[in-house]
């Protein structure tokens, strides 16, 4: 992980990219959130800029106001501090396929320009070279939710051409996949990495890289995407952490 | 009637060789006490059913007592792989691992639909996914109301299904509550079923988000404290985070791994055994 200092205050490209994540989520959001990142960015969001933020986790905890970053998505401290704790099946029939989340919150292994999300093998299905976890409840996040905040580390493994196996559409192949198929949810809009933001673009059915991080250059952005990365007309740098930001992340992760 | 027994008793009893069989648990009240006696008993060909298959699914199919898996997610979460689940899916060892694969949303669906007795559930799922194309038991189905598409996902039937719960009366009803998961349809689902409980209790004390089982839906109950450790039973225990921590280099490593399960599960004869095991361990050393 690269270190950036301005003013004496130094944060890591992790740190960079949970920050701009948590910033996705606007107040009152009800989010709809994986473990890993995207738990960090949007307790993040709701300890700095977004206290009404709604963080619902699988596990059936609905509004859990977590004071550390849990290492699984059904830890007590989610329910003991949620405003409901619902089954499971409930928590995906009717809070979620019900269409009541604003935004789902997504890792990835591997994504690519339309926001298509494999987390279910490397290689081969029959014979994989690496096995993924598997899909969780992505494919339904992805489907379901207004729209998903996918957020994941930047190198051409993991931005790729073409991904290995579907786990979670997102655009199809940008050719209005989801409108056919009748999906309800608006699909991928953002793509947070360690080095900048590609946001969805209607005009090139793609993911276009819209921001770039603080000391990050376009030409390392594309060097580090295995597609022919589309940039947008004027591409502007990140807001860097604050202080803020940085102490009520640190106190999340302990560092 | 509910049955009352011992761990080992009750999975002489109700669990066979080639049973499809759940334990299930939401990272909450796993009941891993239950597990590790399954391997004590050297059961085989199982077909094991989860949403989440976790350690206790690694010790299950690293020691070869599975033949299948059907799940949704498979991971040791926030510490890595799962990797004896790995070699089996990747390199068929220490045998080939059949697995069928869904989303959450499928899994829970299809529990939900066992429970209720029906043939198969509907859903707004896997459209677009390349998951139906690896398994026959995901097909889509159009309403007859209004004609959309909806995925169809066949009922979960279990001959076994396992689950850890708070409390239990001398009744043999059964209470839970925290994050209680498909506890309930896993219960449901199955023909016969087994709880491990903390304690045995006179009465229940009702509680926020509490779930009763009645005890004419409850198999057998097993007195097993600790029964969910390294998994945790909401206001009995907490989490042992660093186990799944710690568990990760023993998974990444077969002989390791054999070693570790012959000294303390196979070495053990009993839940508290284990848990007396791990006290002169690296694990209680690691944990200072």
């Amino acid at each position: 992980m690269a270190n950036t200092t301005i003013d004496d205050v130094t944060w890591t490209s992790d740190e960079m990219m949970a920050v701009a994540a948590a910033r996705e989520l606007s107040d009152g959001t009800v989010c709809f959130v994986g473990i890993g990142l995207p738990s960090t960015a949007a307790n993040l969001a709701r300890t700095t800029h977004a206290p009404h933020v709604v963080l619902i986790y699988e596990s059936g905890c609905i509004g859990a106001k977590p004071d550390r970053i849990p290492p699984s998505i059904g830890d007590g401290v989610l329910s003991v501090t949620a405003d409901a704790v619902v089954g499971v099946p409930e928590i995906f029939a009717y809070w979620l396929q019900a269409g009541r989340i604003d935004v789902g919150f997504l890792g990835a292994a591997q994504v690519d320009r339309w926001g298509n999300i494999n987390t279910t093998v490397v290689g081969d299905y029959g014979a994989p070279k690496v096995r993924l976890p598997g899909a969780g409840g992505a494919p339904e996040i992805a489907a379901s939710c207004s729209r998903v905040i996918i957020t994941l580390r930047h190198n051409e493994r993991a931005l790729v051409e073409k991904i290995d196996f579907v786990t979670s559409l997102g655009h199809g192949d940008g050719n209005g996949e989801r409108e056919r198929l009748g999906l309800r949810g608006h699909g991928p809009q953002a793509i947070i990495t360690d080095l900048g933001v590609l946001r969805y673009d209607d005009t090139h059915r793609q993911f276009v890289l819209s921001e770039v991080h603080h000391g990050v250059s376009v030409d390392e952005v594309r060097a580090a995407t295995g597609w022919n990365l589309v940039v947008a007309d004027s591409v502007h740098e990140t807001a860097v952490p604050t202080s803020e930001e940085l102490r009520a992340l640190r106190s999340f992760t302990g560092t | 009637m509910t049955a009352f027994s011992t761990l080992a008793e009750a999975i002489a009893h109700n669990v066979h060789d080639g049973d499809r069989i759940a334990l299930e648990g939401f990272t909450h009240l796993i009941p891993f006490a239950a597990g590790h006696e399954i391997i004590r008993q050297g059961r085989r060909d199982l077909t094991l059913v989860r949403m989440t298959p976790d350690i206790v699914y690694d010790q299950l199919i690293g020691m070869g007592c599975a033949s299948k898996l059907i799940f949704s997610w498979a991971g040791n979460p926030g510490a890595g792989s799962l990797h004896r689940f790995r070699d089996a899916v990747e390199r068929a060892i220490p045998s080939p691992l059949a697995i069928e694969e869904h989303s959450h949303a499928g899994m829970a669906t299809r529990y939900a639909t066992s429970a209720s007795g029906l043939p198969f559930g509907i859903l707004r799922g896997y459209a677009g996914t390349d998951l139906p194309s690896v398994t026959e038991n995901v097909r889509f189905v159009t309403c007859p109301f209004t004609g959309e598409s909806l995925a169809a996902v066949p009922a979960l039937d279990l001959d076994v299904g396992i689950i850890c719960a708070q409390q239990a009366d001398h009744d043999g009803n059964v209470m839970l509550w925290g994050i209680t998961g498909v506890q309930k349809e896993t219960v449901l689902s199955a023909r016969r079923s087994i709880v491990l409980v903390e304690e045995i209790v006179d009465k229940f004390t009702p509680r926020v988000n509490g779930v009763v089982l009645p005890s004419w839906v409850v198999g057998t109950v097993v007195e097993c404290p600790s029964g969910s450790f390294p998994s945790y039973a909401q206001d009995y225990s907490e989490r042992a985070n660093d186990f799944y921590a710690f568990w990760e280099p023993i998974s990444r490593d077969r002989e390791r791994f054999l070693a570790w399960m012959d000294a303390h599960v196979l070495g053990t004869a009993t839940n508290s055994e284990f848990i007396a095991s791990l006290q002169t361990t690296d694990f209680e050393v690691a944990r200072g």
